[in-house]
């Protein structure tokens, strides 16, 4: 089958690779009919998160047909179903994942003992995401093995098409339990950094979910221009001080809730501590960029909620604990609990509530997605969110 | 979804405003100019104090690289790639500085050294921001007109507000009771 695969920093290749067949009686071979790019496969173009082997299949947000099941998955699934495939691969039986952590998930990373001696404890296995979360063949490929498939898929009606629901995926419960994480009341303001598809979705989610004002920063024009048309309020920090606005929308005293939807490759030149986190990580002394987690510890109000649903990988220098503690604010933080959300989302998608496709910009074969990294990770071309059909 | 591309955006005639990285790029033109105008006019005294008496003529050719890098960069439409032709530079201006460091004053050696260190740093950090910010202004400009329009809510805007507030945040997400208002349930 055809399959994109990493070779390297920013080599990623489209090749042909053996066809995935069941290992395990838990096992499902899905016909993968979309799969897209997650702003977190950029981290991966970029070489920024370790342990990633030459030859390994990329993708983590994939859906199809399923076209073979394991007798273990049998209960649950049959071929010819149309599934979703949730990133985190889970269980389901875990102590983690009886309480809803599914990203959690105690039994599902194959190589939990190399992510033990770095994270000290095991998380969930993730699909084409590092040997660190198991090593994985990922899902921008003609076919995708899912292991635990009896657990880890999310069934969808032929009525919806796939750039409806193909976000169930990652992105869309992503930006949802960013949301969600904030626990949004009527009188908030909901900051979001970032206005890529994670961040557009943080900003859906948070005016579904009631808040009273909702904002967003980035400097990309085309993203700030989306984040309006679903009820932001754009900062674009190229142009206008990030603190000054903030303080006029909200009568100085901050955003009660803030997301950080950038993560680790925030941006150099913005200001001071961004350029120097940028010389540091180029001299190895440290492996993110906190910028953005900086500014919301500042900007938060007193009491207030960070939320974190951008990617970390490691080593952040120079974070103000201190105003964390003297503020009081909550910091809520991890990978998406995929399925915890997604019967809700797909609910709320078939009653025409939301529509997540609007991020789509870009729908190419499988063959050009070598070229699409580039162009999604330098932003051109108007690149928001790339859907590949294999 | 007229934005879903099989192919580029059409291109405008006019340059939008720069930028954080691309004022940085233009700092950086007009540095490279200064500069070059001094190795030009200044070869010998400059090169008695970097060890390269008798080389002015190679001195003052690096002063017309930097004078033409300088020129690249502030009339450009994609500043990167004259940016990056700053970094090619730098490293033979290193490279000349080691190779007649012996004969060099030290104090002026460490000093320029170190302005060649700090100056490099920034141009591989501008270059690394305009990947992103310069890119093809014509087909950002489009985008913001196209994107301006699309939204997630079937329903529309104003009518979403609010719409998904009988989701139930599960207890485990919930902001500590200590931060809710001290009277609520």
């Amino acid at each position: 089958m055809r399959a994109l695969v990493w070779h390297g920093k920013e080599d990623i290749r489209c090749e042909s690779v053996p066809d995935p067949r069941i290992e395990h009686p838990r096992d499902a071979i899905i016909k993968v009919t979309s799969c897209a790019i997650c702003g977190s496969d950029l981290h991966l173009f970029d070489n920024m998160i370790p342990a990633m082997k030459r030859g390994d299949i990329m993708g983590h947000e994939a859906m199809g047909e399923v076209v073979e099941v394991g007798p273990e998955a049998s209960g649950k699934l049959k071929v010819g179903d149309r599934v979703v495939v949730p990133f985190t691969i889970t269980c389901g039986e875990c102590w983690q994942c009886k309480r809803g952590n599914f990203s959690l998930c105690e039994r599902t990373n194959r190589n939990g003992a190399m992510q033990e001696k770095v994270f000290g404890r095991v998380g969930a296995g993730l699909f084409g995401y590092t040997q660190l979360t198991g090593g994985y063949p990922g899902g921008q490929a003609e076919y995708l093995r899912v292991p635990c498939a009896d657990e880890t898929h999310i069934k969808v009606p032929s009525t919806l098409s796939d750039e409806q629901v193909l976000f169930l995926s990652d992105i869309l419960p992503t930006g949802w339990q960013g949301a969600v994480q904030c626990d949004i009341q009527p009188e908030d303001t909901v900051c979001i950094w970032g206005a890529g598809p994670v961040g557009l979705m943080c900003v859906v989610s948070a005016v579904l979910l009631g808040a009273k004002q909702v904002i967003c920063i980035d400097r990309v024009p085309e993203r700030l221009a989306m984040a309006q048309a679903n009820g932001a309020i754009p900062i674009n920090f190229d142009t206008e001080s990030v603190i000054q606005r903030i303080d006029e929308l909200t009568d100085r005293k901050g955003p009660e809730k803030c997301i950080d939807a950038v993560g680790m490759e925030a941006h150099a030149t913005a200001t001071l501590d961004s350029i120097y986190d940028r010389v540091k990580q180029a001299m190895m002394l440290e492996s993110d960029r906190a910028h953005v987690l900086r500014e919301m510890v500042y900007v938060a109000r007193p009491g207030g909620v960070l939320s974190v649903p951008g990617v970390y990988g490691g080593l952040v220098d120079k974070f103000p604990m201190g105003l964390v503690m003297n503020k009081g604010l909550t910091i809520r933080t991890g990978q998406t609990h995929v399925r915890r959300w997604t019967d809700d989302l797909l609910r709320r998608i078939e009653e025409g509530q939301l529509d997540p496709s609007f991020v789509i910009t870009h729908k190419v074969p499988l063959e050009q997605g070598p070229a699409m990294y580039k162009t999604f990770r330098d932003k051109q071309d108007g690149c928001v969110k790339v859907v590949l059909k294999p | 979804m007229s934005m879903t591309t099989q192919g580029g955006m059409r291109r405008a005639a006019t340059l939008p405003r720069r930028g954080t990285a691309g004022r940085l790029a233009g700092q950086l033109g007009w540095f490279s100019l200064g500069l070059g105008l001094l190795e030009i006019v200044a070869a010998r005294p400059l090169a008695r104090q970097l060890g390269m008496h008798g080389r002015e003529d190679l001195l003052r050719l690096q002063g017309l690289r930097e004078v033409v890098m300088g020129v690249g960069i502030l009339t450009a439409r994609d500043r990167r790639p004259w940016i990056i032709g700053r970094v090619a530079g730098d490293a033979v201006d290193a490279a000349l500085l080691a190779g007649h460091a012996p004969h060099a004053r030290p104090g002026s050696l460490a000093l320029a050294m170190a302005s060649v260190a700090a100056v490099t740093v920034l141009d591989l950090i501008c270059a690394e921001s305009l990947r992103t910010e310069e890119g093809d202004y014509a087909a950002r400009a489009d985008a913001v007109r196209a994107y301006a329009t699309r939204s997630a809510f079937p329903k529309g805007l104003e009518q979403s507000r609010g719409a998904a507030r009988d989701f139930q945040v599960p207890r485990d997400f919930r902001i500590p009771d200590a931060l809710r208002p001290w009277n609520a349930a």
